[in-house]
């Protein structure tokens, strides 16, 4: 030991175990901090972090429903599930990802015009998570990729489920279809419920009964690591499939109308008098519906919104056409109603009628006019000036609430979404309707045409056929129906739904015999505009023809003379049901610009009753 | 029969075992504590490694050739040890100064040296020659220093340390600038002093933040609001407390840690594995650490206690305290007492170089204990 010059040892060291002691101290202290944030996360706020690290490695994944069948009346397939081939390649288990891809364009079974976004999303995706290269193989490319599948490590075809629609355009209109859930659904829909649903009813029977077709989601809890790979499943809470729903829809019928239709812009809805089923709902054009549910392309659903005879549009529900003719029996019924008028008062028809003070003549359909007509005769000729007359009799208010009754210028209810109210005019309406003041006085004239459902007066194929239908039923109408029953596909438990009948009219029966027996006189009566439709019948039929006058060209469409000219005829309208004493079927049909109704939807409406009549016949 | 005086003093016969640690100079219950933190250290690696046998041959070898250099540096008399200090600290700053001119380029830092046959951090070095610079400069000095030898012990400590901020690795500048300021506050530092150098570091901390990496600042700042940057730079912290959280008093068991097995736990074979200690074992598995921590340190304080002459005395409560102050400052991160700085927990932590320095550190204790004059004082 070396002894320093002023070093003083003892005092050195005495200061230096003090030092120690100190530091020995803040050593014990800064553990005791230690200690207490031990303590702290760990005791005090295990159960906050024990739940963190519970999320963290578990995640909890929905596992989607089988969204239930679509069955027509009789239990035949309308809409069902169909695994579909998908093409998926995992980027971690493919060694050369460019050749994999080159090989598969040689090879056919992907598109060029594809590798973009296939590499695009190859390189955004977790490597472990498959890439859909293609959304559908048809049976043979999926046959060719299986022969080859050696060769493409790490490639693979995934079947998956996507909704078929078996009759492709025939019952696109009713059945509807379904599509990718967007945001906007989601607002409407239970999110939690939707978590793993790619597809959604859009429109149709596939919209209106999406809460019972969709099924209830199960869950799966997973075990995930950092990366979110799947590890293991802990926990699983299967899926509820949805219920089959059975439409009252008769697969044949629908057929049989969409056929009778075939080549023409129109619509044919066909109902059950007696408790409001719709038998068949067809639209045409039409579209297939196949094409939504597996994935639409941009190409192909801009052709057909382009499409200047609209496929997508269903007529059925939201075409409005004025009614024409087809509103005289009902007129009639309401002059014997309001008792303005015997069935067997007569009306002179020169051919045309003019309101008294006013030179205008409103023409009647023949030039030369019927002569002398009765109430029958009035409808089976559909005689213009008789309801010329009639109307200026009734006035439009007692007009506008008796046609109301048979279901027109309101929406009839039917449970499939998007149908329109048509149109019945009163003087309210034309108050409330018009901007400037000289346009909301009601002016007779406008009592006149509308005694020949023309002028603004409109109403859809359905409200054609629920007038009928009311009729048919002598006042009892019902609510207009595609739900015929729900099946749970567990139990096999199957409920029927119950028609929901309409308030009764307060009618005179005679006052409805008089009106149905002047429609069977329109198709078998000697003078009938319908009798050589149905000059060989079976059935008596009660029916009316209507030809609707299209209003001008509607602004911003081209002008083109041959497509115009077409376009300016009359639609062609025929409401009927038979048989007339006990009917099983009402129809309304409405082709447009037809021409004739009598030439055109009449026997159009034949070939559909005809067909269910026989098919019903016991 | 050998006498021996222990730590109380007593003098009493010794058998085989305790003459062999004797000859030597190995400190028995320095040694049973390191060891069993290397063994419990292992234990917790095979699970945070993820069962991986190749990594724990690794850190065994690691370790091996650790004690054998702790082993080796035992027997250097501590006379040695302090006429080294200078030449030791020489070549260690021209070996820094190297690593800023030729290193290579390691994790995007400037730390490491390729002497052809292995790579290592001339830093390390530093650890241990700073703290004995220090001590060698104070030992013949009368104690507490004049304020201009002050202001050279302080620039002795310093120049190594910025040296290595500058490469930069902040989380070794520290351990090297602490070392050498416990030198210091133990070389009998006036309180006054003490406190005006507290001020100054708290005035010199907005030149020091001027200075440092965008890395280094977002760590700063995570470190005051991690739930700012969840994914980012508050990931590690966040991942670590819910880790150390979730295993509660007890823990989830041996290799049952989900933070750390499904890999949420980031870093966890290396700077974060305390947390994977705290989820696997709980509280009871990082108090025992913990407790086997504070018995190194305590031991290598009483090491200081009895030392019998300045350097010795200096350097041997500088190692323990430093010793001590790495695991404050991982154990601080980890469990987000502290900002994330990439210190090692001691003996634990797989990895490399500090293992050797950290145990050369204690092979100096030994050989100052083991060295010491038989002599009552």
């Amino acid at each position: 030991m070396s002894i320093n010059r002023l070093k003083d040892h003892w005092r050195e060291q005495h200061m230096f175990f003090g030092r120690l002691v100190a530091a020995a101290l803040i050593t014990v202290l800064l553990s005791g901090l230690l200690m207490y944030r031990l303590v702290d996360l760990q005791v005090v706020h295990f159960e906050h972090f024990s739940r963190l690290s519970h999320g963290n490695r578990v995640r909890i994944e929905p596992v989607p429903p089988v969204r239930g069948l679509l069955l027509d009346r009789e239990g035949r397939l309308l809409a069902e599930n169909r695994p579909v081939y998908q093409l998926e390649l995992v980027p971690e288990q493919v060694p050369d990802i460019e050749g994999t891809l080159d090989e598969l364009v040689r090879l056919g079974l992907l598109d060029t015009e594809d590798l973009p976004r296939v590499r695009n999303q190859i390189r955004s995706q977790r490597r472990f998570e498959p890439t859909v290269l293609r959304q559908r193989l048809d049976e043979e490319e999926a046959a060719l990729f299986a022969v080859k599948r050696p060769r493409f490590p790490g490639v693979d075809i995934r079947a998956r489920l996507a909704r078929q629609y078996p009759l492709g355009e025939i019952g696109a209109h009713a059945i509807g279809y379904v599509g990718a859930v967007s945001e906007a659904d989601l607002q409407r829909l239970d999110t939690a419920n939707y978590a793993g649903t790619a597809q959604t009813g859009r429109t149709g029977a596939e919209r209106a009964w999406e809460h019972l077709l969709h099924g209830t989601t199960g869950y799966r809890q997973v075990l995930v690591n950092a990366q979110g790979r799947t590890l293991q499943e802990l926990e699983r809470n299967d899926a509820v499939p949805g219920h089959n729903v059975y439409l009252t829809l008769d697969l044949e019928l629908q057929a049989v109308a969409r056929q009778a239709l075939a080549g023409r812009r129109g619509s044919i809805v066909a109902l059950d008098p007696r408790n409001g089923e719709v038998l068949a709902l067809v639209s045409t054009p039409a579209f297939d519906p196949n094409l939504f549910s597996t994935g639409i392309s941009g190409a192909q659903y801009s052709a057909l919104q382009n499409n200047p005879d609209q496929p997508l549009f269903n007529r059925a529900l939201r075409g409005q056409y004025p009614p024409g003719s087809t509103i005289k029996p009902l007129l009639a019924l309401a002059g014997l109603h309001y008792d303005v008028m015997d069935a067997a008062d007569s009306v002179f028809c020169p051919g045309w009628f003019s309101l008294p003070n006013h030179s205008h003549r409103y023409r009647d359909w023949k030039r030369t006019g019927h002569g002398r007509v009765d109430l029958e005769e009035s409808v089976a000729q559909s005689c213009d000036v008789y309801y010329y007359q009639l109307a200026m009799t009734l006035g439009i208010e007692r007009m506008h609430e008796f046609l109301g009754w048979f279901g027109l210028g309101e929406r009839t209810g039917i449970d499939i979404p998007g149908e329109q109210p048509g149109l019945l005019p009163s003087r309210e309406w034309k108050r409330t309707a018009f901007r400037a003041r000289q346009d909301q006085v009601w002016f007779p004239g406008e009592t006149v045409i509308t005694g020949i459902g023309q002028g603004y007066m409109l109403a859809t194929p359905l409200q054609l056929a629920q007038s009928a239908a009311i009729l048919a039923n002598r006042g009892r109408g019902f609510r207009p129906t595609l739900l015929a029953a729900v099946e749970n596909p567990a139990s096999g438990e199957r409920v029927a739904t119950v028609p929901e009948p309409l308030p009764p009219l307060r009618l005179q029966p005679e006052h409805v015999e008089d009106a149905v027996d002047s429609m069977i006189a329109v198709v078998h009566g000697p003078r009938g505009t319908a009798r050589a439709t149905w000059s060989d019948a079976s059935w008596t039929v009660a029916g009316k023809t209507g030809t609707a006058q299209v209003i001008g060209i509607a602004q911003g469409e081209e002008y083109d003379e041959e497509a115009t000219a077409e376009r300016e005829r009359p639609h062609a309208l025929f409401v009927a049901f038979a048989p007339a004493e006990n009917p099983r079927i009402a129809i309304g049909v409405l082709v447009e610009n037809g021409s004739s109704g009598s030439a055109t939807a009449a026997p159009i409406a034949r070939v559909v009753m005809d067909h269910w009549l026989q098919r019903t016949a016991d | 029969m050998a006498v021996s005086q222990s730590v109380f003093g007593e003098r009493h016969a010794i058998g085989l075992g305790r003459r062999i640690m004797l000859g030597l100079r190995l400190d028995g219950p320095l040694l049973a504590g390191l060891l069993l933190i290397a063994a419990f250290g292992l234990v917790v690696l095979w699970s945070a490694g993820g069962q991986d046998p190749g990594l724990m041959v690794r850190q065994l070898i690691r370790l091996g050739v650790a004690l054998a250099v702790m082993l080796a540096v035992a027997q250097v008399p501590p006379k040695m040890l302090r006429m080294w200090s200078p030449w030791l600290f020489g070549v260690g700053l021209l070996l820094l100064a190297a690593v800023l001119i030729a290193g290579d380029l390691g994790g995007g830092a400037q730390r490491w040296l390729d002497l052809g046959f292995v790579r290592f951090q001339p830093s390390e070095i530093m650890k241990l020659a700073v703290p004995m610079m220090a001590a060698w400069y104070l030992h013949d000095r009368p104690l507490p220093p004049r304020f201009r030898e002050l202001l050279i012990v302080l620039l002795l400590v310093a120049l190594p340390a910025v040296l290595i901020a500058r490469q930069p690795d902040l989380g070794t500048a520290l351990m090297v600038g602490s070392a050498g300021m416990l030198v210091i506050l133990l070389g009998g530092l006036r309180l006054r002093l003490i406190i005006l150098l507290a001020a100054a570091a708290a005035a010199l901390a907005p030149v020091l933040w001027h200075f440092m990496h965008d890395y280094q600042r977002r760590r700063v700042l995570t470190f005051f609001n991690p739930e700012t940057d969840p994914l980012g730079a508050g990931y590690h912290i966040i991942q670590s407390k819910i880790a150390i959280g979730s295993g509660g008093l007890f823990g989830k068991g041996w290799g049952n840690g989900s933070q750390a097995q499904l890999e949420f736990l980031p870093e966890r074979s290396t700077d974060f594995i305390f947390a994977v200690l705290g989820e696997e074992f709980g509280f009871l598995g990082l108090a025992l650490l913990i407790a086997l921590y504070l018995f190194v340190v305590g031991r290598g304080m009483v090491i200081a206690f009895q030392a019998q002459d300045t350097f010795t005395r200096l350097l041997a409560g500088s190692i323990s305290l430093t010793f001590f102050v790495y695991v404050f400052v991982n154990t601080g991160m980890v469990t987000g007492l502290l900002p994330v700085v990439g210190v090692p927990l001691p003996l634990v932590s797989y990895g490399g170089t500090s293992m050797v320095t950290l145990m050369a550190g204690f092979g100096m204790l030994m050989a100052i204990n083991g060295h010491r004059n038989l002599l009552a004082r």
